[in-house]
């Protein structure tokens, strides 16, 4: 059924297919309406999960660690600071290979404080070994929602998912999303699975013990392969997706107008849409311009991303967050991709919209008509939209 | 020492399955002072074996019958716990050491 709902309201609803045992969860700006929708449910009675309103975000995903050893299905959402508190545990969640899933809503992280969205709350995660996808859209968070449930939930992955869906561009605007019946959408993530629960008092394991340095290694290897086992799992899911919900989800990214274009721009989440608009622009008045959008940004689809860029002229890494002290994390990514294929494009970093900062399509439009003017012969780092 | 596993053939998330921790590892060698249970102080109150972070308060038919030094780290929760002053914390040093 189409509605007009925010992005929250959309990851709300996918939550509240879902129904989870556990929501352990401590509300931020701008992530908040999502506990606040989800308590309702609870209230209404329309879930049976235990809600628990924790003190902080350090407890809520130490909650939800606890909640998943245990055996239950288990999902948060926070943004930007709480991220950060988060994060000593996120790295334990995927440690201990369990498969939370945590809606991200993207907003900068401090100092000087604000509110407003930008990557660097997910580019602080980044080697927490968790799954990032990044939602363009309202509709993209609802869907990736239920898929992430089952990324994460499958025994070939066993990790935590966070879904990425910026900060009030995505989250507090009204947009048309396609939301599926309770169930179709139940039937799609299916029953959850435990592995060695805690509760199984039967069989008694151990969660969280020590490794000394002869076995530490190994296990951090265990989990490079179970991260790496997720591309394969992606394409399953979104195919199985796709056909339930009529909408076409295929790929580590997509792919817009990309096939003969010299000039690509590669951008993570809702400045995609811009972008689009950008493209489209260029395209009418003739420049072969045209967009690489990651849905899946860890693990980073390296071969997929090499052979689609390999082709163009030129590329512009966006990054929404700065690296400090070097190039922007997903134009790492991209060079990295690229650094072994015997045809590099020119590679241009922009760091853009940090802290809410507004990038229109006249910004992208300009990106793309300078990047036939640059000949790279060392690394390029630009701002977009900052005043000197 | 038993034969060091491959990453592959590693429970999922380096969980321990039930009781090979305790098997594997006697760890009443870290112990510097060591709980001496007298049992004609001892109301048989449960504490100790309530309180032991390692379940090393050996117990048979609901009763304390001594303390497992193989795993004993000598943490002293037992007898900080005892109502009736029945366990005594001794220094190691000079003693007979229970090392495995």
């Amino acid at each position: 059924m189409r509605k007009a709902i925010t992005g929250h309201k959309a990851v709300a609803e996918a939550m509240r297919q879902i129904e989870p045992d556990v929501v352990a969860v401590y509300p931020i700006t701008p992530q908040s309406e999502i506990a606040e929708y989800y308590a309702e449910y609870v209230h209404d009675g329309l879930v049976r999960t235990e809600l628990i309103p924790v003190e902080s975000e350090h407890s809520a995903l130490s909650a939800c660690v606890g909640a998943a050893a245990a055996g239950g299905r288990v999902m948060t959402a926070t943004a930007s600071q709480g991220l950060a508190l988060m994060v000593e545990v996120l790295y334990i969640a995927a440690g201990l290979r369990l498969p939370i899933v945590m809606a991200l809503a993207n907003r900068s992280l401090s100092a000087p404080i604000n509110i407003h969205c930008d990557h660097s709350d997910a580019y602080l995660a980044r080697d927490s070994g968790a799954v990032q996808i990044f939602a363009e859209s309202a509709q993209e968070a609802y869907d990736y929602t239920l898929m992430a449930q089952r990324l994460a939930e499958d025994m070939r992955v066993r990790l935590p998912v966070i879904v990425n869906l910026d900060g009030f561009t995505l989250t507090h605007s009204v947009q048309v999303v396609d939301v599926l019946s309770d169930e179709v959408a139940r039937n799609f993530v299916g029953e959850f699975k435990p592995i060695y629960p805690l509760l199984d008092v039967e069989r008694p394991v151990t969660w969280g013990p020590f490794a000394m340095p002869d076995y530490y290694f190994e296990l951090k290897r265990a989990q490079q392969a179970a991260i790496e086992a997720v591309p394969a799992v992606f394409l399953e899911i979104q195919r199985e997706f796709s056909r339930i919900c009529g909408r076409d989800y295929h790929g580590f990214f997509e792919a817009y107008r990309l096939d003969d274009a010299d000039y690509v721009m590669v951008v993570l989440g809702s400045t995609a849409g811009t972008a689009k608009v950008a493209v489209d622009e260029l395209r009418a008045q003739g420049m072969k311009v045209g967009l690489l959008k990651p849905w899946l940004w860890r693990p980073f689809p390296i071969r997929e991303v090499a052979e689609a860029l390999s082709r163009a002229k030129a590329v512009a890494v966006l990054d929404r967050a700065i690296s400090f002290g070097t190039m922007g994390a997903l134009y790492e990514d991209i060079a990295t991709a690229l650094y072994p294929s015997p045809r590099r494009p020119v590679l241009v970093n922009y760091v853009y919209g940090l802290g809410g900062r507004d990038t229109a399509v006249l910004d992208l439009v300009k990106v793309f008509q300078e990047l036939p003017t640059i000949k790279a012969t060392e690394p390029v780092l630009r701002y977009i939209g900052l005043r000197e | 020492m038993a034969e060091l596993k491959g990453w592959r053939d590693l429970p999922i998330g380096g969980i321990v399955l039930g009781g090979t921790a305790q098997a594997l590892n006697k760890t009443g060698s870290w112990r510097a002072e060591r709980p001496i249970w007298h049992e004609e102080k001892c109301i048989q109150c449960l504490q100790c074996w309530l309180h032991c972070p390692d379940d090393s308060v050996l117990i048979r038919g609901g009763k304390v019958t001594g303390i497992d030094y193989e795993h004993c780290k000598g943490c002293g929760v037992c007898a900080a716990v005892c109502p009736k002053d029945a366990i005594e914390m001794v220094s190691e040093r000079g003693a007979e050491c229970a090392r495995p």
